[in-house]
């Protein structure tokens, strides 16, 4: 009877501690008939963080380390005047976009880790500049989360706009998943929504909580690392880093909250469980979910004529696996994976140039543009 | 007996709990496991045998044993390239994760003595402070 018993503890310990997963029902394919390969446009960058297409072809990029590269006519300047970036793990300077009307306005964007503020350690904070003679002029903070941490890890962040000039970016938990995430009084673990010049928008979904953080517009997040407005529905999809396992996409709403971490398709770094229930009333699903985990970071969704049969199709860059996955939605729900330039090297960022071309960034390579296959 | 067994593992408990903490190394160890967990584990991972052909493992990792300022300096700015670890070559990057050099000396304490690696000589504050980019 003993015996039994000790049975009964070591299966117990056995199930609790290697909590079991769901894998994701779609698995990542070799791509059948590629048409497309990769050519190298910029070589020798380190951690390209984010990327920006300017009106007349030139490209920023923002190295992880804290340059921010101009690339024009082949070659590359180092911008003066960058923010101040607190590099510490994951976080240093992160991404940047241009503002939808930056032809008449010269408004850029950027997120990066910054000391700013009261306490040791740092936070996300964004910025808008403007370049001018190879330097970043006209600087104002936008928002800079509190309260500062020296944890590395779980800076987020992406930058979008949507068709009515919102600015979005994202926030990671800081790796403080039990007290930030849930709790709308504080930052991180949230998508915020700003107005271009950084004020809130009337309509923000918790203006009327006094005590509520007015910027956040989503919540429950973890560590999103890839946001791109859909060029079709104009809706704003990200998508995010889970624990072992649970890396989602999601499309946010305003004031919706994403479940991190009381529901979560990942389980702990040692195979342990932190929760173990996946859906709960007043919490979204995700559109999809990856188990095992690819390190997601960088989102695009294709509508260039450039890629015909790639139209819709979501693209996400995998750190851990080193390649581009592209995901075929059909009515909302992921149909088809594909594992494209597999070894490539762990893949930061893509995006849809105005050119119409896909560029991706890789780190300890550079940036590579997706072109057809000559015949 | 039972007593005197008690008292003798009462007694073990008591020294264990009272010496642990006068231990440098110990102490640098405990530490390095928690800048372990936030800095290296979602790469290098919880037992640290890395990610088969992507990440090197540090557990029973030859490069570890036997390039001591060579890991220090990897920690501290960052390696890219070729690098060979138990027969297996790797061509990634780490970049530097902005560590103080006291972080950088107790994480390499903590690797250096976890999942079956040993090394009896700590590595200090001080000794990181001297290797240079």
């Amino acid at each position: 009877m003993k015996k039994f018993h000790y049975l009964l503890v070591i299966i117990f310990i056995t199930f609790y501690a290697c909590a079991q997963q769901i894998e994701s029902e779609i698995k990542a394919q070799e791509p059948q008939d590629l048409n497309y390969t990769t050519e190298l446009v910029i070589p020798d960058l380190d951690i390209p963080w984010g990327m920006a297409f300017l009106p007349d072809s030139s490209i920023l990029i923002t190295e992880k380390s804290g340059d921010l590269i101009h690339f024009k006519d082949g070659t590359k300047t180092n911008i003066e005047g960058t923010p101040e970036v607190y590099v510490r793990g994951q976080g240093g300077f992160l991404d940047i976009e241009l503002h939808p009307d930056y032809e008449n306005n010269g408004w850029i964007y950027m997120t990066y880790a910054s000391s700013e503020g009261n306490g040791n350690g740092g936070n996300t904070a964004i910025m808008r500049a403007k370049l001018n003679n190879n330097t970043l002029t006209n600087k104002e903070v936008l928002y800079k989360a509190e309260p500062n941490t020296k944890i590395g890890r779980h800076w987020g962040s992406r930058i979008a706009f949507d068709n009515d000039g919102y600015l979005y970016f994202s926030i990671g938990d800081r790796a403080n998943r039990d007290v930030n995430p849930q709790d709308i009084t504080k930052d991180c673990g949230k998508i915020y929504r700003i107005k271009d010049d950084g004020s809130i928008p009337q309509d923000n979904p918790f203006v009327d909580n006094a005590d509520a953080k007015h910027a956040i517009y989503s919540y429950g997040h973890r560590n999103p690392q890839g946001m791109t407005k859909h060029p079709i529905t104009g809706e704003i999809y990200i998508h995010e880093h889970g624990p072992q396992g649970g890396d989602e996409i999601n499309i946010v709403y305003a004031g919706k909250n994403y479940g991190w971490p009381i529901i979560s398709y990942g389980i702990n770094y040692d195979g342990t469980s932190f929760t173990n229930i996946t859906e709960k009333d007043g919490m979204e699903q995700p559109l999809f979910y990856w188990v095992p985990s690819i390190a997601p970071s960088g989102l695009a969704i294709v509508n260039s004529d450039k890629y015909p049969k790639w139209q819709g199709n979501i693209l996400a860059g995998s750190l851990k696996f080193s390649y581009l996955e592209r995901l075929v939605i059909v009515d909302g729900k992921v149909e088809k994976r594909e594992k494209l330039f597999e070894n490539i090297g762990r893949l930061r960022d893509v995006k849809q140039a105005p050119d119409g071309f896909i560029y991706i960034a890789v780190e300890g390579k550079g940036i590579y543009k997706i072109i057809p296959k000559k015949i | 007996m039972k007593s005197i067994i008690s008292g003798i593992i009462g007694l073990f408990s008591i020294l264990v709990v009272h010496l642990k903490p006068q231990d440098p190394l110990l102490e640098s160890i405990k530490r390095g496991s928690d800048v372990y967990k936030d800095f290296c584990v979602s790469c290098h991972m919880s037992y640290g045998e890395g990610v088969k052909n992507v990440y090197p493992p540090l557990a029973k990792s030859d490069f570890l044993r036997e390039n001591r300022e060579e890991s220090i300096h990897v920690i501290k700015y960052g390696q890219k390239g070729k690098i060979v670890v138990n027969n297996v070559t790797y061509n990634g990057s780490m970049s530097a994760q902005g560590l103080s050099d006291d972080e950088v000396a107790d994480v390499m304490n903590y690797i250096t003595n976890t999942w079956g690696n040993k090394n009896d000589k700590m590595v200090t504050e001080e000794e990181v402070s001297n290797i240079k980019k």
